[in-house]
C-alpha cells in the first residue's frame, strides 16, 4: 500500500521521468554505500599497519603493464591500495559534508524562524550579522576558525578534533542561506489565518513556530540542504588539500588528493587522479539530485 | 614574486657584467645576527657576509680566512696572526678587537652558537693583528670548530646598540638582526622575510672569487611543487631542496643538471633508555628499550634496502653506524648494515620476554629531513610485522624539538649532521652521558655507559692521531653493537641546476656562490 502510494507520488513520477536523475541517484547510492560499508567491502584495511608492505608501493592500476589484480587502482607510496583508501576517505568526506550541512541547517532555520516571526530589533540584529557573514567567503571563515583552534589546541588535540573543527567551520559559514530563506517564508506564513488562529487560542510562540510554521517552510530548506552537501564536501576537500583539514592519518578525499599531488611530476598519476575522480563523481551526482529536487518542488515549474 | 624577480633581473642587467645566481630552497633564514641561531639555512646565507678565522676549501680542508696563520704555543694556547688590510663592508678596518668582541658576543647565553667555541676559555688580544685562544684542554679540532665562529665589527655593533646577541626565543629584534656588516665576499642588500634575500659582490673583498657570480638572489619556496616549477620555468638557476621522487625525471631533462652528493647527516631512531617504565606504552613496570635484545630487534625489523629503493628512490646510503662517509672516523669496515630479519627480531623479542611484542609512540618530525614522515610510516609498518606496534605521532619540527628536548618521548626520529666533519661531534652529542654543555646535548634517550664515556673523553684530548682514530673506532663500534640507536641511512641531497651553472657540492648542504660559475 505504502509502496504504491510512494510510486504514484508527484515526486516519484518526476524522478522516473528524468534519466539523468536516476543515474545520479544510482551513483550517489554507490558512493554512499561504498563509503558506509568500506570496512567490510574494501579489499584492504589501509590503517592496519601490519598489512602494509613497502615493496608493494607505487604499483600502477591493474590494467597497466606492471599492475597487479589485487590492487585495482594501484597503490600509494606506502603500499596502500588506492581503491581502499578512496572508500575510507569518502567516509570522512561524507560525514563532514552531512554533519556540517545539518549544523548549518539547524542554526539557519532556528535563526530564520526567530528573525521572521518576532521581527523588530531581533530581526534587524540577526539579519545584519548575516550580511556581515555574507561578505566573507566561506573558505575564509573556515580557515579563520581552523587557525584559531590550531593555536588554542595542541597539535595532538587538534588532530583528534580535526573533523569536529571542520564541521563547525563549514557549518558556521553556511547558515546564512537557510536563515534568509526561512525568514522570508516565515514572514509570509505568520500572517496566514492558521497562525493567527493558533495565536488566538493562546498557543505559545515556540509551539507555533515548531508545529505550525516550521513544516510549511521546510520545502526550500531541503533543496538548499541537498545542494549544500555538495558544496560542503568540496569545501572540506579544499581545506584538506590546503593542509588545514583532516590529518593524513585519517585521510579524506581532499587529503588523498593533496598527498598524491606530490607524485604527479614523477609520473605516479594514479595516486591523485583516482581520489580526484571519486570526488567529482560524488559531488556531481549529489548536485544533480539537488537540482532535480529544486525543480520538482518548485510550483512555478510544474 | 615573479614580477619582483624580473624587476631585480632588469636592474641587475643594467650593471656591466652582472652575473646572477638565483637560488631557491625550502626555508627562509631566521635572522641576520650571525651569533644568534645555530640553524643550517641561516648559516648558509650568513657565511657569504660574515667570515671566521678559518674556512673550508672546496674539498673541506681547513684554510686561512681572517687569520693568515696559527701556531700552537702549548696544548692549551693557540696564537693566530690576523689578516691585515681587511675592511668591513662599512669601510672600517678589521682588527683583533673585533675577534675579542665577537667571542664575548657568541658566548652570550641567549644565542645557540656557543658550540663553535667549545673548549675556548678566553680570547686575548696580543696586538692589533694577533690574538691568542686559551683553551680548557687540548682541542685537536679547534680549527674546524671555529669556521662558524663569525666575526662582527665591534665599532659597528656598539654604534648600533647591538653588542648583545638577539634573543630570538623572545622574538627580540635588534639592529644586527636586520642589518649586516661583515668582511665576506658578498653584501646582503636586502632581506624580505619569506620572500627573498638579495646579495651583491663585495668589490673590496680581500680574497679572490673562484667563479663569476656578482649577484645572488635567494628565494625560499616552501612548497615542493612550486619550487620545482620555478626551476623548470627558468625563474631560478639552482634548487637545493629537491623532492626525491622528482630526481629521476629531472635527470632526463636536457636543460638541467643534477649534482649528486651525500650530506654528512645520518638519520636514526632514538629510544628512551633511562625511565624505569616506558611512557606512552602498554608495558607496565619496565622499559623494554633498556634491554639490548629489544633494541637489536628494533634494528633487525627495519628493511633499510626497501626504504632506500622505494621511499628514498635510491637517494640514501643504508647505515650501520652513526656517522656518514666523509666524516673523520668513518670506514666501510665498521659501517655494517643490520640485515633485515623480521623472524629473528620476533625471536629476540620473545627471549626478552615480549612474545606478543609491545606498544609505544614514535615521535616524528614532518618537515625537517628528506621524506621524514614517510620513513616513519614505513617503519611503523615494518615493526608491526615483528609484533612491535608503534603509534606514529608526527608534527612540525618546531613542535617536535621542544618536546624531545624535555625527554618527553619514548622513541623519536632525528638526523645528526656533523658540522665539524669529525666523529667526536656525534659521539659527544648523542652517546656521552648527559652533563652540562656539549656532553650529551642531544642524548635524548639518556644513554649512559661509563666505559664509553671514558673512551669519548679520551678522544677529546687525544693528540696522537693514530691513538685517536682507534678510540673513535671503538666508540662507534660500541654504539653499534649495543644498538643504542637504530641508524637508518645517510641522507643524499642532490642539487639541481640549469646546465649553465657549475658549482662544487658541499656535504653540509651550503652552496658557496664564490665557487659558482654561471654562463
Amino acid at each position: 500500500m505504502l509502496l504504491r502510494r510512494l510510486w504514484d507520488h508527484d515526486l516519484a513520477w518526476s524522478f522516473r521521468r528524468s534519466p539523468v536523475t536516476v543515474v545520479a541517484a544510482l551513483l550517489t547510492l554507490v558512493c554512499v554505500g561504498g563509503a558506509a560499508l568500506a570496512p567490510w567491502l574494501a579489499p584492504q584495511d589501509p590503517f592496519n599497519m601490519a598489512g602494509l608492505d613497502l615493496n608493494n608501493a607505487f604499483l600502477p592500476p591493474a590494467w597497466s603493464e606492471s599492475g597487479r589484480a589485487a590492487f585495482f587502482l594501484g597503490t600509494d607510496n606506502q603500499g596502500r591500495d588506492i581503491l581502499s583508501t578512496i572508500m575510507h576517505g569518502a567516509r570522512v568526506s561524507l560525514v563532514v559534508g552531512l554533519a556540517s550541512v545539518l549544523l548549518a541547517m539547524f542554526l539557519g532555520v532556528s535563526l530564520g524562524l526567530i528573525s521572521g516571526y518576532f521581527g523588530g530589533r531581533i530581526d534587524a540584529f540577526i539579519m545584519r550579522v548575516a550580511d556581515i557573514q555574507l561578505s566573507f567567503p566561506a573558505i575564509l571563515i573556515a580557515l579563520l576558525i581552523d587557525g584559531v583552534t590550531r593555536i588554542a589546541l595542541s597539535a595532538e588535540a587538534h588532530d583528534a578534533t580535526a573533523i569536529a573543527v571542520l564541521v563547525v567551520s563549514i557549518g558556521l559559514s553556511k547558515w546564512v542561506d537557510y536563515a534568509r530563506t526561512v525568514r522570508g517564508s516565515t514572514l509570509v506564513e505568520k500572517n496566514r489565518e492558521y497562525v493567527q488562529a493558533a495565536r488566538v487560542i493562546g498557543r505559545r510562540p515556540l509551539a507555533i513556530l515548531l508545529s505550525h510554521v516550521l513544516p510549511n517552510v521546510m520545502g526550500p530548506v531541503l533543496v538548499i540542504a541537498t545542494i549544500n552537501i555538495g558544496i560542503a564536501i568540496i569545501t572540506e576537500a579544499t581545506l584538506s588539500f590546503l593542509g588545514v583539514g583532516v590529518p593524513a592519518t585519517t585521510p579524506s578525499l581532499g587529503t588523498l588528493i593533496r598527498v598524491g599531488n606530490e607524485f604527479l611530476y614523477s609520473g605516479e598519476w594514479w595516486i591523485t587522479v583516482f581520489p580526484g575522480a571519486a570526488l567529482v563523481v560524488l559531488v556531481l551526482s549529489v548536485n544533480l539530485l539537488g537540482d532535480w529536487l529544486r525543480d520538482a518542488l518548485n510550483p512555478k515549474l510544474r | 614574486m615573479r614580477k619582483l624577480l624580473f624587476a631585480v633581473l632588469a636592474l641587475c642587467s643594467l650593471a656591466a657584467n652582472a652575473v646572477n645566481l638565483r637560488w631557491a630552497a625550502q626555508n627562509d633564514i631566521l635572522t641576520l645576527d650571525p651569533h644568534s641561531q645555530n640553524h643550517a639555512t641561516t648559516h648558509s646565507i650568513l657565511q657569504y657576509t660574515y667570515e671566521g678565522l678559518t674556512r673550508y676549501t672546496k674539498d673541506y680542508k681547513i684554510e686561512p680566512a681572517l687569520a693568515t696563520s696559527w701556531k700552537q704555543l702549548s696544548d692549551t694556547v693557540w696564537r693566530f696572526e690576523l689578516r691585515k688590510g681587511v675592511k668591513f663592508h662599512d669601510g672600517s678596518p678589521f682588527t683583533a678587537d673585533d675577534v675579542v668582541f665577537s667571542f664575548g658576543r657568541i658566548k652570550q647565553p641567549q644565542g645557540t652558537n656557543q658550540v663553535y667555541v667549545t673548549g675556548v676559555n678566553e680570547v686575548k688580544k696580543i696586538d692589533d693583528y694577533t690574538v691568542e685562544f686559551v683553551l680548557a684542554g687540548p682541542t685537536p679540532i679547534l680549527l674546524r670548530n671555529i669556521v662558524d665562529f663569525r666575526i662582527m665589527s665591534r665599532g659597528w655593533a656598539e654604534k648600533n646598540r647591538s653588542q648583545n646577541v638577539q634573543d630570538y626565543a623572545k622574538k627580540e629584534e635588534i639592529f644586527a638582526s636586520r642589518n649586516t656588516n661583515g668582511t665576506g665576499p658578498y653584501i646582503i642588500k636586502s632581506w624580505e622575510p619569506d620572500k627573498q634575500i638579495v646579495l651583491t659582490v663585495n668589490k673590496g673583498w680581500w680574497g679572490k672569487l673562484d667563479g663569476n657570480v656578482t649577484d645572488v638572489v635567494y628565494t625560499p619556496i616552501k612548497s615542493d611543487q612550486t619550487r620545482m616549477s620555478a626551476l623548470l620555468s627558468g625563474d631560478v638557476d639552482l634548487v637545493t631542496d629537491v623532492p626525491t621522487q622528482d630526481v629521476d625525471r629531472l635527470r632526463k631533462d636536457g636543460k638541467l643538471k643534477v649534482l649528486d652528493g651525500h650530506e654528512v647527516r645520518t638519520i636514526f631512531i632514538g629510544m628512551d633508555q633511562n625511565r624505569d617504565e616506558l611512557q606512552y606504552s602498554n608495558v607496565k613496570g619496565k622499559n623494554p628499550f633498556k634491554d639490548v635484545r629489544v633494541r637489536k630487534a628494533m634494528n633487525m625489523a627495519v628493511d633499510r634496502e626497501a626504504i632506500r629503493r622505494v621511499t628514498m628512490r635510491g637517494l640514501s646510503i643504508p647505515a650501520g653506524i652513526m656517522i656518514a662517509p666523509g666524516v673523520h672516523g668513518y670506514s666501510k669496515q665498521i659501517d655494517i648494515v643490520q640485515k633485515y630479519d623480521p623472524a629473528g627480531a620476533k625471536k629476540l623479542l620473545a627471549e626478552a620476554g615480549y612474545p606478543d611484542g609491545f606498544e609505544f609512540t614514535l615521535d616524528c618530525p614532518n618537515n625537517r629531513y628528506v621524506n621524514d614522515e614517510k620513513i616513519c610510516q614505513a617503519l611503523v609498518a615494518m615493526w608491526a610485522k615483528a609484533g612491535i606496534r608503534a603509534r606514529l605521532n608526527s608534527m612540525p619540527f618546531a613542535n617536535f624539538i621542544p618536546k624531545i628536548l624535555k625527554f618527553d618521548t619514548s622513541a623519536y626520529m632525528l638526523g645528526w649532521g656533523v658540522a665539524t666533519f669529525d666523529g667526536l661531534y656525534t659521539l659527544q652529542s648523542l652517546v656521552r652521558t648527559k652533563t652540562t654543555g656539549a656532553d650529551g646535548s642531544f642524548n635524548l634517550g639518556r644513554i649512559s655507559n661509563p666505559k664509553l664515556d671514558n673512551t669519548i673523553d679520551a678522544i677529546k684530548i687525544a693528540t696522537d692521531p693514530k691513538a685517536r682514530d682507534a678510540l673513535l673506532k671503538e666508540g662507534l663500534e660500541t654504539t653499534r653493537d649495543e644498538a643504542y640507536y637504530v641508524p637508518l641511512h645517510h641522507q643524499m641531497r642532490p642539487w639541481v641546476m640549469k646546465k649553465g651553472v657549475s658549482i662544487s657540492y658541499s656535504p653540509d648542504d651550503r652552496p658557496q656562490a664564490r665557487f659558482a660559475t654561471v654562463k
